[in-house]
């Protein structure tokens, strides 16, 4: 019987549909449009803005003012200056709010562009995670806000609720699961999880947009009929410290390119 | 992402140098409706050139069936370290974009 189950599992592995899917996945890894993103994250990097007319290099991303190599492998990590745990784009928006005068309401206007317009957090979001491409994921878990922020994120993805009685488990719990032709990584599963967690922020070559871990978030709870969470609020930041934890040790080889 | 930045890479390797080029363009296909209700119109690069050292290798016709933001390689014989490879594309509207650098 164990004999069966295992070829049995082999076989889906090996399915040519999943076969193809995976040989259409490196293909689009080299040279991805994550590139062209990258370029327009730079120029808005060092673009002053806001009242202050400053631009956000002296941004401290945790590795120091303006250190941007290996600053997003090593987020979500909690910010003395603020006493909370924040990602990147959490980090950025405070940036924007303090290095540049900005308004909270302003800076979060519209955080989620389109394939016309995309916003200014998928540019910088695209130009800083580039800047840890080859180092090793490792979020901050020593902290006890860290370590709460994990428990918190944890208990979201296991957490029942909406319309439909939904939790991220539901769909991201158990092996060989899909959506049309995507696979659904177990994602409290850190072998499963961490080669995808390792390529995200993403260019998504089916609405040629550049996405974000916040909007990643924001699309599962929709997708599960659930309302939408606040950007940046400790919710996201908690639920991106779990998946960034479940890939810690992994080098990150993003941004990537989604199909 | 209106048309914009390119970026390109040029490798020579065996006597064969591999350029790989990215172009940010809508690509509008002149089918789709916008949220007005009306048809977006078409936008999309028509011919791209790739020289050498100024020399013409590569011409190529494309169309609407192109995405937006294309990636392109093409395997061209020949050519060595150094060398100039510069690509250049232009669109429906008569717009135009080029970039240059050396093959590595």
């Amino acid at each position: 019987m164990r004999a069966i189950l295992c070829s049995a599992a082999l076989v889906a592995a090996l399915s040519p549909a999943f076969a193809e899917e995976s040989k259409y996945q490196k293909m689009v890894s080299e040279d991805s449009p994550a590139e062209l993103f990258q370029v327009g994250g730079e120029e808005l990097w060092k673009k002053a803005q806001g009242p202050k007319h400053a631009s956000l290099e002296k941004c401290d991303l945790g590795k120091g003012p303006g250190v941007l190599k290996g600053a997003y492998a090593a987020l979500p990590r909690y910010f003395k200056d603020t006493d909370r745990v924040m990602d990147l784009e959490t980090r950025l928006l405070y940036c924007m709010e303090t290095l540049q005068g900005r308004s909270r309401e302003e800076a979060t206007k519209r955080v989620f562009g389109n394939a016309n317009s995309p916003s200014e957090m998928e540019y910088l979001s695209a130009y800083i995670a580039s800047k840890s491409r080859g180092v090793k994921m490792n979020p901050g878990h020593s902290h006890p806000k860290e370590k709460a922020a994990f428990e918190l994120g944890r208990a979201l993805f296991f957490h029942r609720a909406g319309a439909w009685d939904f939790s991220c488990a539901s769909c991201h719990g158990e092996p060989n699961k899909r959506i049309r032709m995507s696979q659904l990584p177990v994602l409290d599963d850190p072998k499963a999880a961490a080669p995808l967690i390792a390529t995200w922020p993403a260019y998504r070559v089916s609405n040629s947009q550049f996405k974000t871990m916040q909007w990643r978030i924001n699309d599962c709870y929709r997708q599960m009929r659930m309302p939408e969470p606040t950007f940046a609020s400790d919710a996201t930041v908690a639920m991106n410290m779990f998946l960034a934890t479940m890939a810690k040790g992994e080098t990150y080889r993003g941004p990537g390119t989604k199909r | 992402m209106a048309a914009g930045p390119m970026k390109m890479r040029a490798t020579a390797q065996g006597g064969v140098t591999e350029i790989r080029v990215l172009m940010a363009h809508p690509m509008e296909t002149g089918q789709r409706k916008g949220p007005d209700g009306k048809l977006v119109p078409a936008h999309f690069i028509q011919n791209v050139t790739v020289r050498m050292n100024g020399k013409t290798v590569v011409e190529g016709q494309i169309s609407q069936a192109v995405s937006r933001n294309p990636v392109f390689s093409f395997r061209v014989k020949g050519g060595a370290k150094g060398d100039k490879v510069e690509v250049s594309w232009i669109d429906n509207k008569g717009e135009s974009n080029k970039i240059d650098s050396a093959v590595a």
